[in-house]
């Protein structure tokens, strides 16, 4: 990924820009874009834990005023981890492409914002830009965005992918059903799966969260799955969301991978403490590609963030946590991924403590996504310990419908017996189809219609226990 | 599962065809719906084991009580503070939990240190309920065995608001060889109840998480508090012997259910 002849056009600034700002009788300064980012971030646990959030909301708000007067070329000129430093650094710097960033490269980020909101920025006109747009000047714009910024702008752009079937199409809301059972036992599993194919979800991927990490235990799920999808002719695929060298020995081994899942950062420190690297990633991802396993397209990676991960890794660099965010989607971007996901909520309230800040980083994280042209879905969550509950969900997950969200989580009874945490249910799909018009994949809403599962797209069919599904369950 | 289906309306509730599996898995399956939406029952039952989750977070711990338990069966606690001072910020500064108060590490620092084998500490962490409920059970019953066997038992440590890496400032400050910490884990809306037990061998400052062996989920409906006492007993046994704990131990246990949940 180093490129000699790259390193030396984006030099260090030897010393950062100081900016400042008065407002009445106070002075409110900011030592580089680092920290001028941070102290304009909405606030968060995270930030405070980190000790780089705005100690006032007077700060705050003026680190907004001072941020939206930035060019956004200064966001290549002044690396936030220096070049030589990080491998993610120098990611995002050797492939942006100038071409595509010609007609953004007089905006400042105030000017971004409303370029962004005009009437003739459509769909298409984003996705011409995204190779100009880095991670920095994404997650800068997305702090001075009202929530309302937010889902307007990322419900203009359309990522579409595909594996079995493709997702992500306009009036389309694909799930990812989530069957995990505590101790990975095959009948456990397959009793949820089945569940969540009869009340019309999976299209997304059938994902399962294996609780040991190994690869027997990686190898039993994938036959599980694949033996599945194969005998009744799902348009899906499946995916066991292991270390991504374990995918590989699978792979290696001849076993049915469909898609490589991963856990990705914004920084080279955090990625390795998940044990990875770029090349590592690319490695993962030429495998399951050697596979050739899908049948409409090949987006053979699945990737799951959210924020806070950088900093719990100690490996934020003094950044905020969307910034360290925006910066992963940089890495899913680099693999072609079929699915990202923000898992929002699950890591705390040391990060985000309670629904509101839940929300924002939802809405945050699926609008940095979908402007640097991934496919994000979010997994709309929270713990016990953290001050949300199931309303604030349907919140998050009714903003997100509006948003154009790909994908969400499908879980039974939105509880998560294995990680011990609330996501959303499959009931909660047909909610958001219901109030929104939304629509599986195409191929998953015919096989759906097929197997009189679902009727129109949006309403579900009394199963009777002849269905073949059923008698699936009852061997 | 729910307690109350008898108050959904059968005509207006579509009954899942596939009830029967779930036998097979605790997960909310076949819970049936109303329109596509979840029967009144099925919203009512989520929403009491959310309450009752939300309730472990953030019950007092009886440390008092702990405390007066363990004397009554001859054990001698010792009452201290983690540097958090209220229930909100041990949450929002886990970083705070993972060190004495400075009054707790003075008070360590001149303490005699009597090289123990084995300190055990006991905190609320995130479930009061956990720790109120299962870590005497846990703790008596695995000293005692301990003890015959020839072990230095240390003081108990109780140190409400505290999170497992303290365990390695109070193992060095007291010269102990082991240390256990018990807490209260994260409720799941299944367990609220739910204590974590973390061992490491020759505590020191430099401990990372794949310097420690954990046993989680135990509670009446998981791993017993005394069966959970008889694992870490053999735990301890091959620690010692070995000299090794974490990853390097996890790799030799013979028992799968030692390490995650246990069904």
């Amino acid at each position: 990924m180093v490129n000699a002849a790259r390193f030396f056009s984006y030099p260090i600034m030897p010393s950062h820009h100081r900016y400042s700002l008065c407002i009445g009788a106070r002075r409110h300064s900011f030592e580089g874009l680092a920290e001028l980012l941070a102290k304009a971030s909405p606030e968060r646990s995270g930030d405070q834990l980190a000790g780089v959030a705005a100690e006032s909301a007077e700060e705050r708000v003026a680190a907004q005023c001072l941020l939206a007067d930035v060019p956004l070329s200064d966001f290549l000129a002044e690396p936030l981890i220096p070049y030589e430093e990080d491998e993610v650094t120098r990611l995002i710097l050797d492939s942006h492409q100038p071409a595509a960033f010609v007609r953004l490269s007089t905006l400042s980020v105030g000017q971004f914002r409303e370029w962004l909101l005009d009437y003739s920025t459509d769909g298409a006109a984003l996705e011409a830009v995204a190779a100009g747009l880095t991670p920095e000047m994404v997650a800068a714009v997305s702090k001075i965005m009202s929530n309302q910024d937010l889902i307007l702008v990322a419900a203009k752009r359309k990522v579409i992918t595909a594996f079995r079937n493709t997702i992500g199409l306009p009036g389309r809301l694909s799930v990812r059903l989530q069957p995990n059972h505590p101790t990975d036992d095959v009948h456990g599993i397959a009793a949820s799966t089945l569940d969540g194919l009869l009340y019309g979800c999976g299209d997304a991927v059938i994902g399962i969260n294996p609780a040991t990490d190994s690869v027997a235990a990686m190898e039993t799920l994938l036959k599980l799955l694949d033996e599945l999808i194969q005998r009744h002719q799902i348009p899906t695929q499946s995916c066991i969301l292991a270390h991504v060298t374990t995918a590989i020995e699978c792979i290696s081994r001849g076993a049915p991978v469909d898609l490589v899942f991963q856990s990705v950062a914004g920084t080279e420190a955090a990625n390795r403490s998940f044990g990875i690297d770029l090349a590592l990633l690319d490695e993962a991802r030429q495998a399951a590609l050697s596979l050739n396993r899908g049948t409409v397209g090949n987006h053979v990676m699945y990737f799951e963030t959210g924020q806070g991960s950088c900093l719990s890794a100690s490996a934020n660099h003094g950044l905020d946590q969307q910034t360290c965010e925006a910066r992963a989607y940089a890495v899913a971007r680099a693999f072609s991924p079929l699915l990202v996901n923000t898992v929002v909520g699950f890591i705390g309230p040391e990060y985000l403590y309670n629904g509101k800040q839940i929300i924002r980083a939802g809405l945050e994280d699926h609008f940095c996504g979908k402007l640097l042209g991934l496919p994000m879905g979010c997994d709309v969550c929270y713990t016990n310990h953290a001050d949300a509950d199931q309303d604030d969900m349907d919140n998050l997950l009714t903003l997100l419908g509006v948003a154009g969200c790909n994908f969400i989580m499908g879980v039974p009874g939105a509880d998560d017996i294995m990680l011990g945490y609330q996501s959303t249910s499959f009931h909660d799909s047909h909610y958001l189809r219901q109030v929104l018009g939304l629509r599986p994949a195409p191929e998953f809403d015919t096989w759906l219609q097929e197997h009189g599962i679902v009727k129109d797209g949006t309403r579900l069919l009394a199963t009777r226990s002849s269905h073949a599904l059923m008698q699936h369950a009852f061997e | 599962m729910p307690s109350s289906e008898s108050s959904s309306q059968p005509g207006l509730v579509a009954q899942d065809a596939w009830h029967h599996l779930r036998q097979y898995t605790a997960a909310r399956i076949a819970i049936g719906r109303a329109g596509g939406s979840l029967p009144t029952a099925a919203l009512l039952d989520f929403r009491l084991s959310h309450a009752r989750a939300k309730d472990a977070v953030h019950a007092e711990f009886n440390a008092d009580g702990v405390c007066d338990d363990l004397l009554a069966r001859g054990f001698s606690p010792l009452r201290l503070d983690s540097a958090a001072k209220n229930r909100r910020e041990y949450l929002l500064r886990p970083d705070l939990g993972r060190r004495l108060s400075m009054h707790g590490a003075e008070f360590l620092k001149t303490a005699p240190q009597d090289a123990p084998d084995l300190v055990v500490i006991i905190s609320d962490g995130l479930s009061a309920l956990a720790a109120n409920s299962h870590a005497v059970a846990t703790a008596v019953p695995l000293l005692e065995n301990l003890a015959s066997k020839g072990w230095k038992i240390g003081r108990v440590v109780v140190v409400p608001l505290a999170r497992v890496k303290i365990q390695d400032e109070i193992g060095s400050l007291l010269g102990a060889r082991f240390t256990l910490m018990l807490l209260g884990e994260r409720p799941g809306l299944g367990a609220p109840d739910s204590l974590g037990a973390y061992f490491t061998a020759y505590p020191s400052l430099e401990k990372t998480d794949a310097d420690r062996n954990c046993i989680s989920n135990i509670r009446p409906e998981g791993i017993s508090p005394t069966a959970a006492a008889v694992k870490l007993a053999w735990l301890f046994e091959s620690s010692r012997m070995t000299g090794l704990s974490g990853v390097m131990l996890k790799d030799k246990q013979p028992d799968p259910g030692l390490i995650g949940f246990s069904s």
